[in-house]
């Protein structure tokens, strides 16, 4: 087992948000939900005597994504016919990009558990996504339906090289991606949904080997879960296939999510058999150095670079920095919680974000965009904290309430009455209170037993009905005890 | 050059076509003759040109995303042989 190593490459595409396909003005749809057939032409269902023409936001969108990913974008690349019949394919090849696509030559930096690690990105392309298939099989007959809503919505294709070994790095890898596709605005990230597919490809070879082993693909991935789980499974199968001197055969694979195997779908077609050629219809793709330079001005801080910023400008730890860079809008709602609670740590605001707010998120199946809690109003609550006019669990209860009802802090504190005690005469009632209603453990305590402390702080605070400052409570506590001890 | 049988059998498969032996026979002297024929392109020395994918001034030529009207489902469907659900309707492709 430990003599084979794995060696991954990633394939994904990723269909480009524009409002109209990639070669015809036919809307884009969520092809999920929308009735089907209600956004086609002649273009995209292949009628004679039509020609396809390329949509500009769609060639930009690609260039963001190549940018980001740090690719040399070619000045000239070239649209091919990719020949196959299906179905789903009514001109019977797709328009891609081959032997000369947009960008070549890039990177993505990861990160796993064992760090950082740049993964080389071989190719960018641009393509157009083909119709959707339902197959049926009822009262004895078998039959497909044919959906050609998504056919020619403009697709991405975004290739590594063989650069990845684990499961977990294929992972991290998709999440990077993911999120630097959310971040340009290009991709909504939605696997469930099938906008953004991510098909590893995996053999196995002898450790110190330079040949590569046969490779097989996986397909139909529509989680990260799935990704990683099928992958761990995939390198496993491999290894112990050659093991025991079977030999792995090129294919397409499924994931069986249920029994957690992969499964066999197609024996794959060869390159040669898709007998590419130069799209007579599409004059080679021309990008003038002006437009990349534009885009370049206009590009969003990316994930990596913002990790890294929140490590060196607020002092956060990589854990913090990469679950709030993950998502933009967590990072910008970070970033404007900060600048209205001007008095908290970064260290602090992160906690009520990724800790507090994150549960209630999750709890509510909900995410940042949809929250009733504005940054400005966790903000107020935060300085509530710092300035000690509520405690900490008081905001807990407080923020709960924002959460569901969407009124500011301030308000809540008064309705509810919890602003905190620290005077310190109130306090010292309350604790002197406590200490003659248990004589047996401040006895106990007053004995040696120190942690009965614990115990009789959680009285007072409960007397207070959780209002009360805690670092008065315990320095009252410590010095009426530290009184009998002596008296 | 002469295309061999299996050759002839592989390409009517990509293209979903079953061919009789009389068909096949046929169709392998018709695209012998058509490589044959393009063959003559092969004398060409062309070391020294660059790969060209069109003879159209470099130029892209690029469209607005903006939406317009298409057909609608009637008129889609009626070039389907069968329909069902506002969906054409194929034989199974499950493979």
């Amino acid at each position: 087992m430990h003599d084979f190593e794995a060696v991954i490459g990633v394939e994904v595409h990723a269909e480009l948000e524009t409002q109209s396909k990639m070669f015809c003005s036919c809307q884009v749809l969520d092809v999920t939900r929308a009735e089907p057939n209600t956004a086609v032409c002649p273009v995209c269902t292949g009628m004679p005597g039509v020609l396809p023409v390329v949509n500009r936001l769609a060639v930009e969108y690609a260039l963001r994504v190549a940018l980001a990913l740090q690719c040399q974008v070619a000045p000239v690349s070239v649209f091919a016919r990719k020949n196959y019949f299906y179905p789903d394919l009514p001109k019977g090849y797709q328009i891609s990009q081959y032997e000369y696509p947009l960008a070549r030559h890039g990177r993505l930096l990861i990160l796993t558990t064992t760090g950082e690690r740049a993964i080389g990105i071989r190719r960018v392309h641009l393509e157009e996504d083909t119709g959707k298939l339902t197959h049926v099989n009822q009262e004895g007959q078998t039959y497909s339906l044919v959906d050609l809503n998504r056919a020619g919505i403009p697709l991405l294709e975004i290739v590594t090289e063989p650069d990845l070994q684990t499961a977990e790095e294929v992972r991290a890898y998709a999440v990077a991606l993911r999120s630097v596709l959310r971040y340009l605005g290009v991709n909504s990230g939605d696997m469930q949904k099938g906008v953004l597919r991510i098909e590893p490809n995996i053999s196995v070879r002898r450790q110190g080997s330079q040949e590569f082993g046969t490779r097989v693909e996986i397909k139909n991935l529509n989680s990260f879960r799935a990704l990683e789980r099928s992958v761990a499974y995939e390198i496993q199968r491999q290894i112990e296939t050659l093991q025991n001197g079977g030999r792995i055969i090129q294919e397409t694979l499924g994931w069986d999510e249920g029994r957690g195997v992969t499964v066999t779908q197609r024996v794959k077609e060869q390159e040669d058999d898709y007998r590419y050629f130069p799209e007579p219809d599409l004059p080679p793709l021309t990008i003038e150095p002006v437009w990349i330079e534009q885009i370049r001005q206009g590009m969003p801080e990316l994930p990596v670079a913002k990790y890294q910023r929140f490590q060196q400008q607020y002092g956060l730890g990589p854990y913090d920095a990469e679950v709030l860079t993950a998502e933009k809008e967590v990072a910008d709602y970070f970033e404007q919680v900060l600048a209205a609670a001007p008095q908290a740590s970064p260290k602090v605001v992160a906690n009520w974000i990724t800790g507090e707010l994150f549960g209630l998120l999750n709890q509510a199946g909900q995410d940042i965009a949809t929250v009733q809690i504005s940054p400005q109003a966790l903000g107020e609550l935060i300085q509530l904290v710092v300035r000690a006019e509520i405690n900490q669990n008081s905001a807990k209860l407080v923020l709960e309430e924002m959460f569901t009802s969407g009124e500011p802090a301030a308000r809540i504190v008064v309705a509810r009455n919890l602003t905190q005690i620290s005077d310190p005469d109130q306090i010292a009632d309350l604790v002197s209170q406590v200490l003659r209603d248990n004589p047996t453990q401040v006895e106990a305590y007053l004995g040696g037993k120190e942690p009965v402390l614990k115990w009789l702080f959680g009285r007072v605070m409960q007397a207070a009905r959780g209002r009360a400052n805690p670092q008065v409570i315990q320095g009252e506590l410590e010095r009426q005890l530290a009184e009998m001890k002596q008296g | 050059m002469t295309l061999t049988r299996e050759e002839v059998e592989h390409i009517a498969n990509l293209a979903r076509l079953q061919l009789s032996e009389e068909e096949l026979a046929l169709y392998r002297g018709q695209l012998s003759a058509i490589l044959e024929y393009f063959s003559q392109l092969q004398v060409l020395d062309t070391t020294e040109i660059p790969p060209t994918a069109s003879v159209l001034p470099a130029r892209s030529v690029l469209r607005e995303d903006r939406v317009r009207p298409g057909l609608n489902r009637e008129e889609l469907l009626r070039n389907a042989p069968e329909e069902e659900a506002g969906q054409i309707r194929v034989p199974p492709v499950l493979d």
